[in-house]
C-alpha cells in the first residue's frame, strides 16, 4: 500500500514537473542576456539574472500600448456580453412574448456554428462600417452572444419564481426587478460569464489578427505573434514580453483556482 | 392573483423585445447573417479586393475537393486530430483518476495541469518554439546531453506535426482533467468500497468500474476535444505558419491564407462551409450523446 503511494505520487510529480517544464523555461530564459541563449552548451539558469530582456520588451515594441489595447477590449467585450447576456437571458428565463420559443431554438442552434464560418462576412461587415484599426471593429462582433443568453436563462430558469412574482405585482418593473432581486442573487453565474468572456477576448487571436493593420491598435496575442515573425529571433526579450502577458492571468489563477475550474466546467458545453 | 399576473402580459411582450433588442440585433449582424451569407458567398468567384464578382455555381467547391493542397489540409488536420484526441484523453483521464485519490498537493497538482488551459495559445506557442529551437533550445539541449541529436523539430516536415501536436496534447490536458474529475464524483463510493473488501486490484477497478462508469464523461470529451482540433489555427500560425513543405497546413489556416492573405473570399467561404458541415456533424453527434444519457 505504502509503495503504491510513492509510485502514484513519483508519477504525478514527474508530470506536473513536465507541464511546468515550459513555464520555467519561459521566466528562466527571460532573465539571460540577449546573445548568452545562443550557446550550444544548453544551461538552465541564466548567468546573472538581467533585466534587459524586459527592457527590451517594453522600449523597442510598443508592449504597453498591446497590453491596454488588450485590457481595454476585453473589458468592454466582458461588460457587454454580461448586459445583453443578462436581459437577453432574462426575457427567455421570464418573459412571454410571441415567438419566445423560436427564437430560442435558434440561438441554441447558432451555438454550433464555429467562428471560422462566419469570419469573412464579418470581416467585410466592419470594412463597410469602415471600423479596420479601430476598437469598434475590434469589439462589436463579440458585444453579445448566444452562449451568454443560454447561460444566463438557465441559470434564472434555477431560481424561484415566487420572489418576482410578489415584486411585480406590488408595482415595480421588470427592470426593477431584474436590477435590484435576481442580479443580487446572481453572482455566481455572473462571475463564471464574466471570467469565460475576459478569458476568451483576451486569448482571442484570428479576429484580431484580421481586422487590425496600424501597430499601435494590435492586441497583446497579436504583437507577440508578430515578435515571433523577426528573421533574427530576440529570445530573452520575447520570453519576457511571454512572461509579462501570462503573469497576470497565472495570478488570477492561482488566487481563484476554484473558480476558473468551475468557470470552465460550468462553461464546458462550449469548448 | 394569478389573473393579475397574467393581464401583465402585453406589458410583457413589450419589456422581451426591449430586453431582447440589443442581443438580437448584434446576433443577427454577426452570426445569422454571416452564416448565410458566406454560404451565399461560397458560388460566387468573390475578392476582398473587388466590389464585383460572378456566379460560378458549386465550382468553388468543385476546385477545393481537387486542390491538392486542400486534400493535404485535410489529411494533416485528420492526422492532428489523431495525434492529439486519443492520447490526450488517456492521459487526461490517468491523472484525473490519480488526483481523486487523498493526496498531499492536491492542489498544487490541478494547479501545474491547469495552469496551460488558461494562459494563451500565442505566449505558449511562442515559448515552445524556443524549447524546441533546434541549436539552442531545451529540448535538444537536454537531448545532447545524453548523446542524442535532437531533430529540427519545427523545421523538419517529418517532426513538425508531432511537435505541434505535443504542445496541444499539454496545452489542452488540464481541460479534459476537469471534465474527468466531475465525471468521477458521480461514480458512488459504495461501488469502489465494495470492490476492495473483494480484494478487487486498482488495475481491475480502473478497467472494470472506472472506464464503464465514466463512458459519456469519455465521449463528451473526445468530441469536444475533436471539434476543438479541426479548428486549430493560433499554434499553426505562430510555429510553423503551415510548414516547412505544407506539413503542418491544415484547413483553418488553409482558410486563413485564402481569404486574408490571397483575398479569395468566394473560395474560402466554401473551404468555411466544408469545415462547419464537419463540425455540425460532430455536433449533432455529441447532442444525441447527451440527450440519450
Amino acid at each position: 500500500m505504502r509503495i503504491k503511494r510513492l509510485i502514484m505520487y513519483f508519477v504525478l510529480f514527474t508530470l506536473a514537473l513536465l507541464m511546468l517544464m515550459p513555464f520555467a523555461w519561459m521566466v528562466l530564459s527571460s532573465f539571460k542576456e540577449a546573445d548568452e541563449v545562443f550557446t550550444y552548451d544548453m544551461t538552465w539558469l541564466p548567468s546573472s539574472i538581467s533585466f534587459s530582456g524586459y527592457y527590451r520588451a517594453l522600449t523597442e515594441q510598443p508592449f504597453l500600448k498591446y497590453t491596454f489595447n488588450s485590457i481595454f477590449v476585453s473589458l468592454i467585450i466582458t461588460v457587454a456580453q454580461l448586459i445583453t447576456g443578462v436581459l437577453a437571458g432574462y426575457a427567455f428565463a421570464r418573459l412571454n412574448f410571441p415567438g419566445r420559443n423560436l427564437v430560442f431554438i435558434i440561438y441554441l442552434s447558432a451555438m454550433m456554428i464555429p467562428s471560422q464560418a462566419t469570419i469573412i462576412p464579418s470581416y467585410i461587415l466592419i470594412r463597410k462600417m469602415g471600423l479596420i484599426d479601430r476598437y469598434a471593429g475590434l469589439t462589436l462582433p463579440f458585444l453579445a452572444g448566444p452562449f451568454g443568453a443560454f447561460m444566463m436563462r438557465q441559470f434564472f430558469l434555477s431560481m424561484p419564481e415566487s420572489l418576482e412574482e410578489a415584486a411585480v405585482i406590488d408595482g415595480c418593473s421588470r427592470f426593477q426587478v431584474l436590477g435590484k432581486i435576481i442580479l443580487p442573487l446572481s453572482k455566481p453565474a455572473l462571475a463564471s460569464l464574466g471570467l469565460f468572456t475576459f478569458m476568451g477576448a483576451w486569448n482571442d487571436f484570428m479576429w484580431p489578427l484580421i481586422i487590425i493593420n496600424r501597430d499601435a491598435m494590435r492586441t497583446l496575442q497579436v504583437g507577440l505573434s508578430l515578435m515571433r515573425a523577426d528573421l533574427y529571433p530576440d529570445w530573452p526579450m520575447m520570453m519576457a514580453a511571454s512572461v509579462m502577458a501570462t503573469l497576470p492571468i497565472i495570478i488570477a489563477f492561482l488566487s481563484a483556482q476554484k473558480q476558473f475550474i468551475q468557470s470552465l466546467a460550468f462553461t464546458g458545453v462550449r469548448y | 392573483m394569478h389573473s393579475k399576473w397574467k393581464r401583465l402580459g402585453n406589458e410583457q411582450t413589450k419589456t422581451a423585445l426591449l430586453a431582447l433588442l440589443p442581443s438580437f440585433i448584434l446576433f443577427c449582424a454577426f452570426t445569422i447573417y454571416p452564416i448565410f451569407y458566406s454560404l451565399y458567398l461560397s458560388f460566387f468567384n468573390a475578392s476582398l479586393l473587388s466590389p464585383t464578382r460572378a456566379y460560378v455555381g458549386l465550382n468553388n467547391y468543385v476546385n477545393l475537393l481537387q486542390n491538392p493542397t486542400f486534400q493535404k489540409a485535410v489529411r494533416n488536420t485528420i492526422h492532428y486530430t489523431i495525434g492529439v484526441v486519443p492520447i490526450g484523453i488517456a492521459l487526461s483521464l490517468c491523472v484525473a483518476v490519480l488526483l481523486n485519490n487523498k493526496l498531499r498537493f492536491r492542489n498544487f497538482f490541478r494547479a501545474a495541469f491547469f495552469a496551460p488551459v488558461v494562459t494563451s495559445m500565442v505566449a505558449v506557442s511562442i515559448v515552445w518554439t524556443w524549447m524546441l529551437e533546434p541549436n539552442y533550445g531545451l529540448i535538444n539541449g537536454v537531448l545532447a546531453k545524453v548523446g542524442i541529436a535532437g531533430p529540427g523539430w519545427l523545421t523538419d516536415p517529418a517532426w513538425s506535426m508531432t511537435s505541434v501536436i505535443l504542445l496541444s496534447i499539454w496545452k489542452n490536458l488540464g481541460f479534459n482533467m476537469v471534465i474527468f474529475l466531475a465525471g468521477l464524483q458521480d461514480i458512488p463510493i459504495e461501488i469502489n468500497e465494495s470492490a476492495d473488501l473483494d480484494g478487487v486490484t486498482s488495475f481491475q477497478k480502473f478497467r472494470y468500474i472506472t472506464i464503464p462508469m465514466m463512458r459519456s464523461s469519455i465521449a463528451f470529451a473526445s468530441i469536444v476535444s475533436m471539434i476543438k482540433s479541426m479548428q486549430v489555427f493560433g499554434q499553426i500560425y505562430v510555429m510553423t505558419g503551415g510548414g516547412p513543405a505544407n506539413s503542418t497546413m491544415v484547413v483553418v489556416y488553409y482558410l486563413y491564407q485564402q481569404a486574408f492573405e490571397f483575398y479569395r473570399s468566394g473560395y474560402a467561404s466554401a473551404v468555411a462551409w466544408v469545415l462547419f458541415a464537419a463540425i455540425l456533424i460532430l455536433t449533432l453527434a455529441q447532442n444525441r450523446l447527451l440527450k440519450s444519457q
